[in-house]
């Protein structure tokens, strides 16, 4: 135990004071990856997982990532945070992985964050929402390969004041817990700076995991906002949906669903047109820049036919982190000359990163945050698809809506005035086109 | 708060509060009886939702009389409790009744545990909805609010049913008399030579097929995701407790006050939504520890 203890240590001494060029090649690259395998957060954690290997298999297959298999090693979050917490420890000490990626929950994202940088290694936040982590503290190990909660309620709120400019009133029905209260109070803040005049008529928060929204949907019902956002997501979101629409609540009011890509499919024809849908990001199965690239397309077919389902948001997440992992690695070998680099050699390749997973290409930040653009579109009804589709799309550019290096997301939205709307860059895109 | 909206809010309790009772009352007569607290009785319930969905997809997607889905709820249900119901109660549970309480409750948590993976093993991960008779029964009007007659109807005649039926069962008929007898006296019971065994695994295929129904009748009104069974288990503890262990008229009352209590917070207090079950719990048990119709256990020397 002692000398194995010693030769770890030694390692990591190696490591530090090595040389470049020091590094040999070694027999696989290990990744460890945070996911949710059980509880209701598992219809985002099983998709990605399916995906981050159908990913890796095909870089393999092509010979590993400059001469090197990757080997994926998955961690249940839905077991807790203490048990990721743990786990990480365990496959940065114990199995000696390369890269972490981690995580999906924002509280497991809290807590892996300062631990990554304690143990010294690499770590994605590959589907991690809240925007504080890199707003509050300076990391010089953890990256974020994807947008935060700020762009993507951002991109949802001024699309909806171009798509419906004089809505008066809306109400919220958001989960009770962190994602839930946080969205809300992102995207409120944004609203009362963009559109002063609207007034907020019920503020719901129903238990997480909630079977049912008969009462909410009742008041409501009683209510008539013009507008109802929610950013609930998974098993809970398709019941309020559902039971909204059973009884006609979405021919009364515009529904704005932030994270609702990830459950088109899967509603059906009961989600009817005419509402806002986003994606967490350009992630769209039929997305308008590349659906009929065909890889893109290729991806997309074979994951259905593996699951029986289209990838949804946290798929194209996972393949963000896949294509930062390789970029970054490629980049450390140019640089290195040729030769495997070592683990802060790759570090250091992270540094204004540009890297394309299944969408528009993300650039990474000096402050270590990924510039990604944004999706959201309005549903309709076609004769292709059993379920709604989007129509009267608008791609974000993350430039602009994305919180600037150093200020904090609510100050900063604080700030903003209804011209800003205007001044924002978008491409638009239709389904037919 | 108007007339109108004390109304609505009213009708959604009730509507939930239906739910949650017959599950509870399946707890709530298996302690009565087995004097164990049975958790894996939240697994029946999440099986018998899956079951029904099933059903109601499959007999949908076999283009069958939609009609059909009515029976095939109830198919799930008796199915589910009658099946495994039977299975565990001869193969495990005849073998801790005589155990320390802590073993019995650890036992049947661990047989949750075991359920919960059988879930995902058959069912997966992604939400299963099948919301068939929902649509079957359309919507009814209230002061301008349209609701699904499933919910404001059906799930409240069923529950009110399953009251009934229950109090005439153990009134009225035999089997039902010699489970009131082992609830209230269980070593004179067996001393006057009732079979406690044959009540131990009548009580529990009864309890569980509750809960299960209870889950077959949620399942056209809500997503099936890993953790329906744990939720609802916790609800049903509490509505147990705020009745009393063992009452049955008690857990109809306590899933009222439950049900109520949150849809009117849901207008008046949307904040308070959550903690409503555990709020009537904390006040109920700190007024009478026994619970609303409970009685004080004597002990026995």
């Amino acid at each position: 135990m002692k000398t194995w203890r010693a030769a770890i240590a030694a390692l990591a001494t190696a490591s530090l004071f090595g040389t470049a060029a020091a590094a040999e090649k070694p027999s696989e690259l290990r990744v460890g990856v945070t996911t949710f395998l059980s509880g209701p957060a598992s219809v985002f954690g099983e998709p990605a997982r399916v995906g981050a290997e159908m990913m890796v298999r095909e870089i393999n297959e092509r010979g590993g990532i400059g001469g090197v298999p990757v080997r994926l090693i998955f961690v249940d979050e839905g077991a807790g945070g203490e048990h990721v917490v743990s786990e990480f420890r365990r496959l940065v000490e114990q199995e000696n992985v390369d890269v972490m990626f981690a995580s999906i929950s924002s509280g497991n994202c809290n807590a892996v964050a300062p631990l990554a940088e304690d143990l010294g290694v690499l770590n994605f936040m590959w589907d991690c929402g809240t925007q504080r982590i890199f707003e509050e503290d300076d990391y010089r190990y953890v990256f974020r390969t994807q947008a935060h909660a700020t762009p993507e309620m951002l991109a949802t709120l001024l699309y909806l004041l171009k798509a419906k400019p004089d809505f008066q009133t809306i109400a919220v029905v958001n989960q009770d817990y962190a994602w839930g209260r946080d969205s809300w109070d992102i995207f409120s803040t944004a609203l009362r700076a963009l559109k002063p005049d609207v007034r907020v008529v019920a503020e719901l928060f129903p238990r997480f995991g909630a079977p049912d929204y008969s009462t909410e949907v009742t008041r409501l019902a009683a209510l008539r906002p013009d507008v109802i956002l929610s950013t609930s997501w998974g098993g809970d979101l398709d019941t309020f949906i559902r039971q909204a629409a059973q009884r006609g609540l979405l021919q009364q009011s515009t529904f704005v669903l932030p994270l609702a890509e990830s459950s088109l499919e899967r509603l059906g024809r009961s989600l009817p047109p005419g509402h806002i849908i986003g994606a967490r990001g350009d992630h769209y199965f039929l997305h308008p820049e590349f659906r009929d690239d065909p890889d893109f397309q290729g991806f997309m077919e074979a994951f259905r036919a593996e699951t029986g389902a289209y990838p949804i948001y946290p798929v194209f997440h996972m393949s963000q982190a896949i294509a930062a992992l390789e970029a970054a690695y490629l980049r450390a070998i140019e640089a290195n000359g040729g030769a495997w680099p070592e683990r802060s050699q790759v570090v250091d390749a992270m540094a204004g990163l540009t890297f394309q997973g299944l969408g528009r290409p993300v650039t990474i930040r000096e402050d270590n945050q990924g510039l990604e653009a944004q999706l959201i579109g309005m549903t309709i009804h076609v004769d292709e698809f059993p379920f709604a589709v989007l129509d009267d799309m608008v791609i974000y550019d993350p430039r602009d809506i994305t919180t600037p290096v150093g200020m904090n997301s609510i100050e900063w939205l604080r700030s903003l005035t209804p011209d800003f709307v205007d001044s924002v860059r978008i491409d638009r895109f239709s389904h037919a086109q | 708060m108007t007339p109108q909206l004390a109304l609505l809010a009213t009708l959604d309790g009730i509507a939930y509060a239906a739910l949650v009772f017959m599950v509870a009352v399946g707890l709530t007569m298996i302690f009565g009886v087995m004097r164990i607290l049975n958790v894996a009785h939240g697994s029946f319930y999440a099986i018998g939702a899956y079951s029904a969905a099933s059903i109601v997809l499959g007999l949908t997607a076999a283009g069958m009389n939609p009609w059909l889905v009515f029976p095939g709820l109830l198919l799930a249900a008796v199915g589910v409790g009658a099946v495994l119901g039977t299975l565990i109660e001869r193969l495990l549970l005849t073998r801790i009744y005589t155990k320390e309480p802590v073993l019995q409750l650890l036992v049947t948590f661990a047989v949750f545990m075991i359920l919960e993976d059988v879930q995902r093993l058959v069912w997966g991960v992604r939400p299963y909805f099948a919301a068939e008779p929902v649509y079957l029964l359309g919507n009814v009007q209230v002061v301008g609010i349209f609701y699904t007659a499933y919910q404001l109807i059906l799930l409240p005649t069923v529950a009110l049913l399953v009251l009934v039926g229950l109090r005439l069962f153990l009134r009225r008929t035999l089997s039902g008399r010699l489970i009131v007898a082992v609830t209230e006296d269980r070593e004179m019971a067996t001393a006057l030579g009732i079979n406690a065994g044959r009540v131990f695994l009548l009580t529990f295929v009864l309890g569980s097929t509750l809960a299960a129904l209870g889950g077959a009748l949620a399942s056209p009104t809500t997503s099936l995701v890993p953790g329906i069974g744990a939720d609802m288990i916790v609800l049903s503890f509490a509505v147990v407790a705020i009745a009393g262990l063992g009452q049955v008229e008690g857990a109809a009352i306590a899933a009222l006050m439950i049900g109520l209590g949150r849809s009117f917070a849901v207008y008046v207090m949307p904040e308070l939504e959550v903690v409503v079950p555990y709020l009537v719990m904390v006040i109920v048990l700190l007024i009478r520890p026994e619970g609303l119709f409970g009685v004080v256990e004597r002990r026995r020397i």
